[in-house]
């Protein structure tokens, strides 16, 4: 009898805790929506519960010509999906290379590519600015779908590459006694079993460029070629009280579509993310 | 240099014992190693030796094309990286020192392909001399493909990176050597360099001491704060969420992926807005209601605890999602052992779950605090490191990265920032290079 009391108040707790978090997790999110649905563009004036509910600011994102939202967002729809595409095609190879081959060098290079890892790209800023000036790709989607899927390498490298180490070798041995060569085992056989951690790894990289103001800040120079987040950046950085509620409403439809695609694939995240870089 | 000498090949490559059994190559002169090294001094020459002529042309051929078409850009490449260029009219030091270190870079890639090159005609002369056949080019490049696959991947990625990731760290390097601030920037001026100048007063000078003193403290203390609580709060409700009582498991993981699947360009901006003094949701909504009003973004101590909370919400998510991966991948057996041994709550966890997991993430959560540590996004977007502080070139909350962003784009003094990310990059690569070590992923390399 006292022992499931106290299992019950116990599990009680829990659902407490659980419903604190809840409230801490929700409330700035649900205030961000909130704001979006106030009527005027004002932040000061507006309330958590508006007196009444408009959608004006997301009809103004999408029809009034002063807002480039539209373009935006196909910009950053363009470079996310290379960026993506793009990762994963040079993180699978290169975690292939390091997970299954044996070759002079190769510990050596590890270090490399970890080291790579932790010193942040924001540091090179002006001379990655200068090196894109010098070959042509300044301003160019190009240009930071490059940087995005090459600055991104060495960490994704690090998670497919432990990934591919738990799956084991006596497949692929298998595959090579019937004659597959390199590039078949890694499609054929490979490549289905670590789907999961490809799909966090594609995902991240679809993510990053919705993401990331700074960047597309020092790359892209002509506003039509401007990112969402930049776009959204620059809208608010000036005068940051005054257009708060369009802002709300702007990085409330990138936030979205991102949450969902995320939450679909959280499955995979849990067991891509706990093998992958847990053994790597 | 390399200087040819027949004459004193002998005397330097002691090594070839001469002669052993070439029972197939009777005809011909014995192949000789060192001859076919010396010979590929000139690239090309060796291969031809160990008649190997497709190569041996193509190596020639490459050879003579990079003499030509190199040789002098990488001298005038190299020449204007000593210099920083003589005319200030026509030179350009910051376009000077790119190509000076890309042809320092491209130079370094040459030397290594030249000793390859001898390397490999010495081997295949060794090859020859033991009686293998040498093999048709068919053969040669399905050899290649087959023994060497690794390299045709990982070079053309390392050469990527060195573009991308390593060549803008070398130039940040050099730039702390220069004299480049707003004053003093090309194309108006030249660059010259001044040696340890920027680290000598960084350590010398009242202002930059003191601030990169206050920096550096500040950093240590959001690192190890920031991470320590997110990795706390995430164990813990990991752990709560996975008892077997609880029900609408998925359910509630799903609400706590939430800060992770929002974009924290966003949420920070979010936050910052609610965190406002005057009409900020904290104090206008909550605290108002106790009557008082906290001064979140001008008080350096609540600004301070502001950023950490943010934080804390936006990155326990990640952990929370390691963390469960993890424990459901425990066996169950290991529990009921520890039933049948009368093990309590508090030993179970002592014992089984906390190495499990600690063994299994810990790669994860180093990089977690290095991650925080280079977190420039919510410190500039919460408050762009600010309140400031007088007398002092860093705000209150600026870390080293928001700081460095700050003097490279908002002050335009470059040569402080080089210098500072000097610094920063060392103790990241000092604590990160020691922690990987020891931990088992690298061990594990020496398995295979």
């Amino acid at each position: 009898m006292r022992r499931s009391l106290k299992s019950k108040l116990e599990v009680s707790g829990i659902y407490l805790v659980v419903l604190i978090m809840f409230c801490v997790i929700l409330y700035p999110l649900l205030w961000a929506i909130s704001i979006s649905l106030n009527p005027g563009t004002s932040m000061f004036s507006a309330k958590l519960i508006p007196d009444n509910w408009s959608l004006e600011h997301y009809k103004w994102l999408f029809n009034d010509p002063r807002s480039d939202y539209v373009l935006w967002y196909k910009n950053t729809l363009i470079v996310a999906v290379f960026n993506a595409l793009a990762s994963v095609f040079l993180v699978g190879l290169t975690a292939f290379a390091f997970s299954r081959y044996k070759f002079a060098g190769r510990n050596k290079s590890l270090y490399a590519v970890m080291l790579m890892q932790i010193f942040p790209v924001l540091m090179g800023m002006v001379a990655i600015y200068l090196l894109l000036n010098l070959v042509g790709l300044l301003d160019t989607f190009a240009g930071l779908i490059i940087f995005y899927a090459v600055g991104g390498l060495p960490m994704n490298v690090f998670l497919v590459k432990g990934y591919m180490d738990t799956i084991p070798r006596d497949l692929d041995e298998s595959a090579k006694m019937d004659g597959a060569g390199h590039l078949r085992i890694l499609t054929k056989i490979l490549f289905p079993l670590i789907r999961p951690i490809l799909a966090v790894v594609a995902l991240f990289t679809f993510m990053a460029p919705f993401m990331d103001f700074l960047t597309p800040r020092i790359i892209l120079r002509s506003p039509e070629k401007f990112t969402v987040a930049l776009g959204l950046f620059s809208f608010i950085n000036d005068k940051f009280g005054n257009n708060f509620t369009i802002f709300a409403a702007g990085t409330i439809l990138i936030a979205l579509p991102i949450a969902i695609v995320f939450l679909f694939l959280q499955r995979y995240l849990i067991t891509g993310l706990a093998e992958g870089g847990t053994k790597g | 240099m390399q200087r040819i000498d027949p004459t004193s090949t002998p005397t330097q490559t002691p090594t070839p014992t001469p002669t052993p059994a070439a029972p197939n190559s009777a005809a011909l002169p014995t192949p000789q190693p060192s001859t076919a090294a010396w010979l590929s001094v000139i690239p090309g020459l060796g291969q031809l030796y160990n008649r190997r002529w497709i190569k041996g042309s193509i190596f020639l051929a490459l050879a003579i094309v990079f003499a030509i078409a190199l040789t002098a850009p990488l001298a005038n490449g190299l020449h204007g990286l000593v210099t920083l260029g003589d005319n200030p009219e026509q030179d350009d030091s910051r376009t000077l020192l790119v190509q000076g270190i890309l042809s320092a870079i491209v130079t370094i890639l040459l030397a290594a392909a030249y000793v390859l090159n001898i390397l490999d005609a010495r081997r295949d002369a060794a090859k020859r001399r033991e009686g293998f056949a040498i093999p048709s080019v068919r053969k040669a490049f399905h050899d290649s493909w087959e023994h060497g696959f690794p390299y045709f991947i990982v070079v053309p990625t390392f050469l990527l990176l060195t573009m991308i990731v390593l060549f803008p760290l070398l130039f940040m390097v050099c730039l702390a050597f220069t004299n480049y601030n707003l004053y003093n920037s090309p194309p108006a001026h030249l660059l010259d360099w001044v040696g340890l100048d920027n680290f000598v007063s960084l350590f010398t000078e009242e202002v930059w001491t003191r601030s990169l003193l206050a920096v550096m403290a500040w950093t240590v203390v959001w690192t190890l704060l920031a991470t320590s609580l997110q990795i706390a709060l995430a164990f813990f409700l990991a752990m709560i969420v996975n008892d077997s009582r609880v029900k609408f498991k998925r359910f509630i993981r799903t609400i706590f992926i939430l800060p992770w699947a929002v974009p924290s360009f966003m949420t920070v901006l979010v936050f910052a807005a609610m965190f406002n003094d005057t009409f900020g949701a904290f104090n206008r909504d909550i605290f108002s209601h106790f009557g008082t009003s906290i001064p979140w973004l001008t008080d350096p101590f609540w600004a301070r605890v502001a950023i950490i909370f943010v934080q804390v919400w936006l990155g326990f998510p990640y952990v929370f999602t390691l963390v469960t991966g993890v424990l459901q991948s425990i066996s169950k057996d290991w529990y009921e052992a520890a039933d049948v041994d009368g093990g309590t709550r508090l030993s179970k966890f002592r014992y089984i779950t906390l190495p499990h997991v600690l063994y299994a993430t810990a790669p994860l959560l180093i990089m977690q605090y290095a991650y925080n540590f280079n977190n420039f996004n919510i410190i500039y977007l919460f408050n762009k490191g600010g309140p400031p502080v007088p007398g002092q070139s860093s705000g209150t909350t600026d870390i080293l990265i928001s700081w460095v962003y700050n003097l490279t784009f908002e002050q335009n003094n470059y040569k402080m920032a080089a210098a500072i990310s000097i610094i920063m990059g060392l103790v990241v690569a000092f604590f990160a290079f020691y922690q990987f070590r020891r931990t088992r992923s690298f061990r594990e390399e020496e398995m295979y």
